[in-house]
């Protein structure tokens, strides 16, 4: 019998740390795009250094598609494990291909790459050859192959690149040759114009277009990627990247440097973030800017710390003691992450505000390609002014937005105290001075009011059913929603979660149905929009085991609720 | 002649009267204007605590951010605006205890900014709790056993780390602080001074009398440039040796060592981002 895949193929590499998945994927990524392949990748992986049992799904289209799917139309298993790991996901359907003798999954199909890379030269060329193998399986062009493979392998030896050659070949040959498979998969030229984009590379994107200067963080998953892609930008575009000696030095270091007149991000996880929270709550007093991107993993505590989840919302939302305005953004795609994070640097300068930007594991490790984003079209507003002698930090303006000098740059003094102060920024008792200064930076929330961008309604402007959603979960939502099939729904995604958009509730209240999907246990956006629109949303689509959604999963819990 | 870093009018001090902050303030006061910085050019950086409430009494702009992390936010705004003076002063609490960790990596990571400590082994806007310096016996309301854990040596513990200057100064000396308050700002590199001072409302055993007792001018013949020496004498106590004890200019700072000042002197918040640049790492992505 010979399965035919068409236009959407779900490939599945599962391995131990340290077999080599990521390079893998690497390759593929970019040859399946130069090739006009719709791309998308998604890993889990344990949080070890070797051993284990990960996994990374590879899903190759020919419409865009980046929604993680359950389904895995071809599993390649580099140890055993894999099986164990993965049978919730191995249907009949699946086909396994791999070391038989290793695996020994009954019916699979046996390719011995190890054995194929060793004879080309060692083991470690196996990666190459798996890779060569889904290459001819989709018979993508071998010239193509070959001439990225030696761009691939460019800065190595000539040994090492005409072994990863031979060994791109060798698979390529093999997966051609392969009976019993037939993917038929449409082209489309205009990806290979594409980016091609993990979520980390948009988070870093948007900050060198927001003007981002100053990068200071603590290595915690999953937020590293970040600092370690500005770090790799630091010499090129002059931006001063600190590891810190703990996430408290690093928001302090961070205001420190919004102070002197710089543009700085912070990068972080939950339980950094937590350590942050005293420092968050001085950046509200300061009213200081602050650009702060938190990559959320499952807690409390140290949780999962490679896994995702949309759990840290609530904590955002409230951290730091006392009140002052913030706000929260959460992007749903690549374009969504490089503009938002862009637009942060901006409106934190703007509105003196911290900033901050919810992304999670799912989001930032995901890879997929994007239609270019165009840096040109956005502009760094600095929002900084030259002080004259009697400046005051924090005078008292209509909107509650003070000018605001740096030191050394005009005649002034800028005072900033963690104190109640003055309009001079220091330290008073006056009480009624007191309450003037807090409505000063309550007042700040009308005056971010325009910039607020509303939720994003996709599909029928007639539903009766909505789906809400928020952040990374855009993608396999919407996938699910128009896998649907029906008529009369539609999705309503939020990337701008708060101040909350007031035009929600317009949406909300003309639904008849609702049902919110949200990557936590307890619907932390469905509590938000209560408290804020009194809309109540009862059905509820929720996961925190760790994993992120499946197009597959949504779709069978919305059903049950139209 | 008014010194420009002084306030022309009285102002309203929240330190009790005799307060050794008075004398610490005077000192600073002077050395500023003897060093003849412009004023826009200094900032002063703080924590929380009676001392860190000195940049409110100083005519700069100032950072007085929280309890224990003026050293952070200290080295970012030297590291982004390397021509101001930056000044970082707190208490013993402040900056040996609810900071410690800021101290230690502040003194790996070199910046060019002098720390001024008080240190008068007491908490004094709590109300007379244990400090990281106090000495052992002391009671206090929480300490009320007496206070047992070994006190904390800045000293030692800054030399240990080859901080390039180490000082400690009495403050009933406002002559001699003074003059290593210039010496420590005019220091290329983090330069500690621990500054003794007596707590007149919460210490009632290491008054001005004892710290007169107890501490001792480094001879003539100290040399601050042998660290071995400098460590052997900071381990001294009671007498505490007073002066230079460490001075070093074979570290270079945190500020030289990034990237960013390499070819360019000025300070970020002069600079622009390229777009076009940004638009072809965009581009790389293809």
């Amino acid at each position: 019998m010979i399965k035919t895949i068409t236009d959407d193929l779900a490939i599945v590499l599962a391995g131990e740390a340290g077999q080599g998945l990521q390079s893998i994927e690497s390759i593929l990524a970019q040859l399946l795009k130069v090739s006009g392949y719709n791309f998308f990748s998604a890993s889990e992986f344990m949080s070890r250094v070797r051993g284990g049992a990960n996994s990374t799904e590879i899903r190759v289209s020919a419409k865009r598609a980046a929604g993680f799917l359950d389904r895995i139309d071809i599993l390649i298993p580099l140890h055993k494990e894999s099986i164990a790991h993965l049978k919730k996901r191995i249907t009949p359907e699946t086909i396994v291909i791999g070391e038989e003798d290793k695996i020994g999954y009954p019916g699979m199909i046996d390719i011995q790459f190890t054995r194929m890379a060793t004879e080309l030269g060692g083991a470690v060329y196996a990666n190459t050859v798996a890779a060569g193998f889904i290459c001819g399986l989709l018979k993508i062009a071998e010239q193509e192959c070959a001439n990225f493979i030696l761009e691939y392998f460019s800065r190595k030896s000539e040994e090492i690149r005409s072994r990863n050659l031979a060994a791109i070949k060798k698979g390529y040959a093999a997966g051609k040759g392969l009976s019993g498979i037939h993917i038929s998969m449409g082209k489309n030229a205009a990806v290979k114009t594409d980016l091609l984009l993990s979520g980390s590379d948009a988070i870093s994107l948007g900050a060198l277009a927001g003007g981002c200067d100053y990068v200071c963080g603590y290595p915690m998953s999953p937020s590293t990627g970040v600092l370690e892609k500005m770090a790799s930008y630091a010499k090129k575009f002059a931006i001063v990247v600190e590891q810190v000696e703990d996430e408290i030095g690093v928001v302090n270091m961070a205001l420190g440097a919004w102070y002197a007149g710089a543009r700085a991000l912070v990068t972080t996880s939950g339980g950094g973030f937590a350590l942050m929270c005293e420092g968050i709550s001085l950046c509200g007093m300061i009213e200081s800017p602050l650009v702060l991107h938190l990559a959320q993993r499952p807690g409390p505590a140290t949780g999962l710390p490679t896994r995702t989840e949309q759990g840290d919302l609530d904590m955002v939302l409230h951290a730091g003691h006392g009140d002052f305005p913030r706000i929260i953004l959460a992007p749903g795609t690549l374009a969504e992450g490089f503009a938002l994070t862009q637009m942060a640097f901006n409106l934190s300068a703007k509105y003196q505000v911290p900033v901050f930007i919810l992304t999670d594991q799912f989001f930032v490790d995901s890879r997929t390609n994007t239609p270019a984003f165009n840096a040109g079209d956005f502009k760094v507003e600095k929002h900084i002014v030259k002080t004259e002698k009697d400046y005051k930090r924090f005078s008292l303006t209509d909107n509650g937005i003070s000018p605001r000098g740096i030191p050394g740059y005009g005649s002034g003094n800028v005072c900033v105290d963690s104190d109640e102060h003055d309009e001079d920024g220091r330290i008073t008792e006056d009480l009624d001075l007191r309450v003037r200064m807090v409505d000063k930076r309550l007042k700040k929330f009308a005056a971010i009011g325009p910039a607020i961008i509303p939720p994003r309604l996709v599909g029928d402007g007639n539903f009766r059913t909505l789906v809400v959603c928020w952040g990374s979960t855009f993608n396999t939502v919407c996938e699910a929603v128009a896998a649907l099939g029906e008529k009369d729904i539609a999705v309503l995604h939020f990337s701008w979660l708060f101040p909350f958009p007031d035009q929600a509730g317009a949406y909300l209240r003309k639904a008849a149905n609702r049902i919110i999907v949200e990557n936590n246990s307890s619907a932390q956006l469905a509590r938000l929009i209560r408290q804020a629109t009194g809309v109540a949303i009862e059905r509820q689509v929720l996961k925190y085991n760790g994993l992120p959604f499946a197009v597959e999963e949504v779709q069978r819990e919305i059903r049950k609720f139209i | 002649m008014e010194n420009i870093f002084d306030f022309k009018d009285k102002i309203d001090i929240a330190w009790c009267p005799g307060c050794g902050n008075h004398a610490i303030r005077q000192a600073l006061l002077a050395a500023l204007e003897e060093l003849h910085l412009g004023r826009e050019k200094v900032v002063l950086v703080s924590g929380i605590g009676q001392a860190a409430k000195m940049p409110h009494y100083i005519r700069t702009s100032f950072f007085n951010g929280l309890h224990g992390r003026g050293l952070p936010a200290a080295t970012a705004i030297k590291a982004c605006n390397p021509e101001l003076t930056v000044i970082a002063v707190g208490g013993d609490g402040d900056m040996y205890g609810e900071g410690g960790n800021h101290f230690l990596h502040a003194s790996r990571r070199n910046p060019d900014i002098t720390l001024f400590v008080h240190d008068n082994m007491v908490y004094g806007l709590t109300k007379g709790q244990a400090a990281p310096t106090s000495r052992p016996g002391m009671e206090t309301p929480v300490q009320v056993f007496g206070v047992f854990e070994k006190p904390l040596n800045p000293m030692a513990l800054a030399i240990s780390l080859d901080v390039p200057f180490v000082a400690r100064v009495f403050c009933g000396d406002v002559g001699q602080t003074k003059e290593v308050m210039k010496k420590a700002m005019a220091h290329k590199g983090f330069a500690l001074v621990d500054i003794f001072q007596p707590c007149l409302s919460f210490n009632k055993v290491n008054t001005f009398k004892w710290f007169k007792d107890n501490t001792a001018y480094l001879p003539d013949d100290h040399d601050p440039s042998d660290r071995a020496g400098a460590f052997k004498k900071s381990l001294e106590e009671e007498p505490f040796p007073l002066g230079i004890l460490y001075e070093s200019d074979r570290r270079s700072t945190f500020e030289e060592n990034l990237e960013v000042y390499k070819k360019d002197r000025s300070p970020l918040y002069q600079r622009e981002v390229d777009m076009k640049m940004v638009e072809a790492e965009i581009m790389a992505k293809r």
